[in-house]
């Protein structure tokens, strides 16, 4: 693990910027700038270029999705710059936007999701590492969107947990831990959706993520038609 | 000739109704002292709505050209509300329209049908001529009875002709001025038998004022909603948590390990309490909403959605906020209903704007059959957004599918972002 990950943080709200700073200075991260609107945070990540940027999806000016739109910005001028996004609340648009250019270092989460910090610091590690990391809740979402689905339909309903925390980026460890079954047990879990799905088994943990995501999200059946402008 | 046949029919039906209504309607108001002409005077009434009516069908069907009806009541005149019948604006108009009907209004109906006429007379006289006298020299024509326009030729040499190039003239003047002609009745009708303007305005306020006070109950209510849920839920919540700090601060040194308890039921109470409000806030305005209009708010819809459904937006700018609001609830609930009940396999949302209305189809593949009853979901949309002058239609036949159409009148302000 590198010494400490350079990070530009981006929160309108002083209160949750200082908390995040705290907390991110307090697990072995140096918080290079703190910004407050999506015009400071764009020039910031382009001189800094951070190792990870954590970044509120509403932001000045607009108080609309400046931020995200930022970090989209920057991801253009600096390919690959790893973003986090975190949000008062998950959208499937937004995303399916993160997701749609390169998935590398791409992380969306509730806000929520600081109270643990350990796995919220652990996220963050695994975004600055080119990992993907989608909230639970975007999860649970596309499977319940998929609830009728013939292939995930097949799924126990153990299985489906085990999904949802697979396609958040958890090492099997992680999900045995939080499920609390074995290690093992979990293996043999994943094996099985995996088989089910038709979905190639892979021991890194970000391409199982990816190809769960993109499982959910592009099956022929659940694409969205075309004709939709974005 | 539709049209021909159509003159023919209104201009008779002009002169007959005043020379039929009008003495009857007169004697009946004689008569109303005695008590007879008031259920006779209403029923004439009637019937003289029912022509007025009949009218209006026919501008409407035939014409194109809608005529509203300016009564102040639906119902059909009856002898009970006589007095508010005879009071009403409306029946004036319908009495004055009776005569000028006969008059300005039979030589605009007529005046298809007459050229017509007159015509058809001109080439039978043609025919006669030259059946009786033969084309070589007819010295004597006998003149068929009735009306004649122009002179009257004496029969000499050659004047049969005239006949057929007056026939002929008058035939095809028919032709041509039959449809100006009807145009021209259609508007003469609209004059008599639409409401007056102040009749409008009157009706126009009555709508307003409904609408009115139906938004306004919808706001107080929802406002009574969101400050219930607050209290009980969020607020709650909030109380659970700092009761759970205020031990744990007191048992941090002699207890850690029921502090540390405590601290983690109020990490759990605060995710509560947040996504009591994410509900909350979806509730009063979605931020997908927000941020990114009704283009993006309806994806997120598409997208959550259980069936696949077909999106398309054409939207060049922004609805003003609260429409955008009202439509998209709408969305949510006509997606809602779909998914309940409808049984469908698919779906498609078109949002588009045109002259000046946006207009958002919904439309499944389902069993049809829903309905707008009163107290149900599409009767709530209806009367939301009746609030902006906005028109809900169904159309859902049993067996499906269902197509439902709102259309709201509202200007685009171009998109910022």
């Amino acid at each position: 693990m590198p010494a400490d990950l350079r990070v530009v943080l981006a929160e309108d709200l002083a209160l949750l910027r200082e908390g995040l700073q705290r907390l991110l200075s307090a697990n072995g991260f140096t918080v290079v700038e703190a910004v407050s609107d999506g015009t400071k945070l764009l020039r910031s990540l382009v001189t800094h270029r951070p190792d990870v940027a954590v970044v509120d999806v509403r932001l000045p000016p607009t108080f609309t999705d400046e931020g995200l739109r930022a970090a989209i910005a920057a991801r253009v001028e600096v390919p690959g710059l790893p973003v986090l996004v975190l949000s008062q609340y998950v959208e499937q648009v937004y995303a399916r936007e993160l997701l749609s250019g390169d998935r590398a270092g791409v992380g969306y989460l509730l806000k929520d999701r600081v109270f643990e910090v350990d796995q919220f610091v652990d996220a963050v590690r695994r975004v600055a590492g080119g990992g993907t990391v989608m909230d639970p809740d975007v999860v649970a979402q596309l499977l319940s969107r998929n609830a009728n689905h013939r292939l995930t339909n097949r799924l126990t309903a153990r299985e489906r947990q085990v999904l949802a925390l697979v396609a958040e980026g958890r090492s099997n460890a992680g999900i045995g831990a939080s499920l609390n079954v074995s290690q093992k047990a979990v293996d043999f879990h994943i094996g099985n959706i995996f088989a089910k799905l038709d979905l190639p088994n892979s021991a890194d943990d970000n391409r199982r993520v990816l190809a769960v995501l993109t499982y959910l999200d592009e099956s022929p059946e659940l694409q969205t038609a075309p004709g939709f402008r974005t | 000739m539709r049209l021909l046949a159509w003159s023919v029919l209104l201009g008779v039906a002009s002169v007959l109704a005043p020379v039929l209504l009008g003495p009857a309607l007169f004697v009946a108001a004689l008569l109303i002292p005695a008590r007879i002409g008031v259920p006779l005077t209403a029923r004439l009434l009637g019937w003289l709505r029912g022509l007025a009516d009949l009218h209006r069908l026919w501008a409407v069907r035939v014409m194109d050209t809608p005529i509203p009806r300016p009564y102040r009541s639906a119902e059909p005149p009856r002898a009970g509300d006589l007095r508010q019948v005879i009071a009403d604006p409306a029946t004036h108009r319908d009495l004055r329209w009776l005569p000028a009907n006969a008059t300005v209004g039979l030589v605009l109906v007529g005046l298809p049908a007459g050229f017509l006429l007159f015509g058809l007379v001109g080439i039978a006289a043609f025919a006669r001529w030259v059946s009786s006298a033969g084309v070589g020299g007819a010295t004597h024509i006998d003149v068929p009875a009735g009306p004649y326009i122009g002179e009257v030729p004496d029969g000499g040499d050659g004047h049969g002709w005239v006949f057929l190039l007056l026939g002929g003239a008058l035939l095809i003047a028919s032709w041509c001025a039959t449809r100006p002609a009807m145009r021209a009745y259609a508007r003469f009708l609209r004059w008599f038998l639409a409401p007056p303007q102040t009749t409008r305005l009157a009706n126009r306020i009555a709508e307003l004022t409904q609408t009115r006070s139906e938004a306004l109950d919808t706001q107080a209510a929802e406002i009574r909603r969101i400050e219930r849920d607050l209290h009980d839920g969020a607020q709650a919540k909030l109380v659970a948590l700092g009761m759970s700090l205020g031990m744990a601060e007191k048992l941090l040194i002699a207890d850690p390990a029921s502090a540390l308890r405590l601290l983690a039921e109020a990490k759990q109470s605060t995710g509560a309490a947040l996504s009591e409000l994410r509900e909350l806030v979806r509730g009063i305005q979605p931020p997908i909403l927000a941020d990114r209009g009704l283009d993006g708010a309806a994806r997120s819809l598409v997208l959550a959605s259980p069936m696949p459904i077909e999106l398309s937006v054409d939207l060049p700018g922004r609805p003003p906020a609260p429409v955008e609001s009202a439509v998209y609830f709408a969305l949510t609930e006509i997606l809602t209903n779909v998914t309940k009940h409808s049984a469908a396999s698919s779906a498609w949302i078109r949002i588009g704007h045109r002259g000046g209305l946006l207009d958002v189809m919904v439309a499944d593949n389902g069993m049809g059959g829903a309905s707008t009853v009163p107290g149900g979901g599409l009767h709530g949309i209806q009367r939301r957004l009746a609030a902006f002058d906005g028109r809900v239609t169904v159309a859902s036949p049993v067996g499906g599918p269902t197509i439902v159409t709102m259309e709201v009148p509202c200007p685009l302000t171009c998109a910022s972002s």
